[in-house]
């Protein structure tokens, strides 16, 4: 795994501390201290109903959080949301356009509310569908267009008026997996340019394609953070999935790795469902090492894949529970979740 | 506002003193809404039925169903120049209400959390629906004066006097817009509101002077519909254009359209402000 260079030049653009925001009796945010440095991507990973999307929303002035402060490039999201509102750009889970009116018709709509000239706003809508591939598209209703389409005239809208921070919550959560890439890649392009980030997801792989830093947070609570390649390396890394020819090899392969006293490898499970053998690894070392050790003693090797490990595993290694979100959750999570091991990422 | 990328918090001097957003830039959001209205209507034509069809229907089932009735078999077309004042006065009401259940709707969507990040009044939203819901009250009065003179309607008055009747009309009518628009913000569902909103309209709608005179009401009724603005309405238009005094019943009009204004707007804005 490369290491991302990390950019930005140290300022944040984004600080919240020990913000707190209950409905009723439950507790959405409870006392949540992040920063996004400016020009990075901060990853906000959590299950469903961690408070990603309550935080996003306090971020952008949707809703006023009950205590605690949250700064948007040096603007106070309770003292100075019009300031705010002009500086952030947001593309929420559902697509906010308007669906009865063209792709065209609704950028050029944003970009007459952020205060451009007709001419102005009719360029940049241009501009912007060229950039995202809506050309063809323009149009047409956007209630025609297909979801990966729409995401992307999301995205389009939130560029208008180059936002300094922009907030994505989830926004590949329903898209298909090349859709899913478009986006990202869009993503990308915007980071390139300067923008800072902060981005919800349920992905571990999404975070690890597009965020600098990680914020794992659960029942509003932040519960790990850090870079990376630091978390991935607190999980454990990657899980190597090699599929034999024949599937009736997979117990002789198992026992291969397990003896072969390869460095760093403990051993191996079989999932006989998928017909395949599941090796944790850390490092690219290791997969050639495994792969080479079972061609070498005369494996027949069909397919091999490896897998970044899922928000559940993570979050399993990380507090050793489920996610509270997921349906496998066991028993009541107390606040011993956090370790002292995470402590020191966190801070 | 020049589109400038902001590059640190250090150095990010708003645009416009404070945030503030001036007339000028409230009028250029207001018509930039406005016209999304519009265009949702162009992609969407039959949510002008309504305001088409209502007016139509609404007459011609008074006139031939009650006409004869209240002035007598064969006297329909008297009855037109007394209803179609009245049924000015109802256009209003009836589109009003649709702006309610509109709002309602929208507000499910996702570009109204887009509306509400950005920077402009909010309140701009709300009256840019009300300047489109005008224009719609205007095509349905419209309709219905053109079907009047089909029917044998005739303007004692003069045309002044329509455009007083019409303007009074679209006062109170963008007064009552308020007052659904509230409800509209909140109620749970579009469905809820057209509910509530019909147990509102149906008595003062037919408690009213706006089909029948009131005069043959029990004591009790009569009561309630001269005090009813949509009969101070309907005699205003009614003494606009058939003549008649018109000084009392314009400023009660002018009085209940104000009065619902100053209560119920700065209520709807504060409610859409806060919705979360």
């Amino acid at each position: 795994m490369t290491r991302k260079d990390i950019p930005g030049n140290g300022g944040n653009a984004v600080e919240v501390r020990g913000l707190v925001k209950h409905f009723g009796e439950t507790k959405a945010l409870n006392g949540v201290d992040l920063d996004v440095r400016e020009g990075t991507v901060l990853g906000v990973l959590g299950p469903n109903g961690a408070g990603k999307t309550t935080l996003v929303r306090c971020l952008s002035t949707l809703i006023r959080p009950d205590a605690g402060t949250a700064r948007v490039a040096g603007y106070d999201v309770l003292s100075q949301p019009r300031q705010l509102r002009r500086v952030i750009g947001l593309t929420g889970q559902y697509a906010s356009v308007d669906e009865k009116l063209s792709g065209r018709e609704n950028l050029y709509m944003i970009g007459r509310l952020l205060d451009l000239s007709r001419k102005d706003a009719r360029a940049r809508a241009d501009e912007l569908l060229e950039r995202f591939s809506l050309t063809e598209a323009a149009r047409r209703p956007a209630m025609h267009y297909s979801g990966g389409m729409r995401r992307r005239l999301d995205l389009a809208a939130s560029m208008i008026g180059r936002p300094a921070v922009l907030y994505l919550d989830e926004p590949t959560t329903g898209l298909d997996p090349r859709t899913r890439n478009e986006v990202w890649a869009e993503v990308q392009n915007m980071v390139a340019e300067g923008a800072t980030v902060l981005l919800t997801t349920q992905y571990m792989e999404e975070a690890e394609q597009l965020a600098h830093e990680l914020t794992v947070i659960d029942r509003g609570q932040v519960i790990a953070g850090g870079r990376v390649d630091e978390l991935k390396a607190k999980v454990g890394g990657r899980t190597l999935q090699i599929r034999p020819t024949d599937s009736g090899e997979l117990p002789r392969m198992v026992a291969a790795v397990a003896g072969a006293g390869l460095d760093g490898i403990a051993g191996a499970t079989v999932d006989a469902a998928e017909g395949v053998v599941n090796v944790p690894i850390i490092s690219d070392e290791q997969l050639t090492a495994v792969v080479g050790m079972l061609g070498a003693q005369g494996f027949g090797i069909a397919a091999i894949s490896t897998h970044l490990p899922s928000l559940d595993e993570v979050f399993l290694a990380i507090t050793g529970q489920k996610t509270s979100g997921g349906a496998g959750q066991e028993g009541p999570a107390g606040p011993d979740r956090h370790s002292d091991e995470l402590e020191e990422v966190a801070a | 506002m020049s589109a400038a990328t902001i590059t640190g918090p250090a150095k990010t001097a708003a645009p416009a003193r404070e945030g503030r957003i001036g007339l000028r830039g409230n009028l250029r959001h207001i018509g930039a809404l406005a016209r999304r209205n519009l265009l949702q209507i162009k992609q969407d034509p039959e949510s002008m039925f309504d305001a088409v069809l209502m007016p139509i229907i609404f007459i011609l089932l008074f006139t031939y169903v009650f006409g004869g009735n209240i002035a007598g078999k064969g006297h329909e077309r008297e009855y037109v120049n007394y209803l179609v004042p009245g049924l000015m006065a109802m256009m209003g009401m009836n589109i009003a209400m649709a702006v309610g259940t509109g709002i309602n709707d929208d507000f499910k969507k996702g570009v109204m959390d887009r509306f509400r990040t950005m920077p402009i009044a909010r309140s701009s939203v709300l009256i840019a629906k009300i300047v489109v819901e005008i224009g719609r009250m205007l095509v349905a009065t419209s309709i219905l004066l053109g079907m009047g003179f089909i029917l044998g309607f005739t303007i004692s008055t003069s045309v002044f006097h329509l455009f007083a009747a019409v303007a009074l009309g679209t006062v109170f009518g963008a007064a009552l817009m308020w007052i659904f628009i509230l409800l509209g913000l909140t109620m749970r569902t579009a469905q809820a509101v057209q509910g509530v909103a019909m147990l509102v309209l149906m008595p003062l709608q037919f408690g009213s002077s706006i089909f029948a005179p009131t005069a043959k009401m029990p004591g009790w009724l009569e009561a309630f519909t001269d005090y009813n603005p949509l009969s101070n309405l309907a005699d205003a238009s009614r003494h606009l254009l058939n003549g008649g005094p018109v000084a009392d019943s314009v400023w009660m009009v002018l009085a209940w359209s104000v009065g619902i204004t100053v209560v119920t707007a700065p209520l709807a804005i504060s409610k859409f402000r806060k919705k979360a």
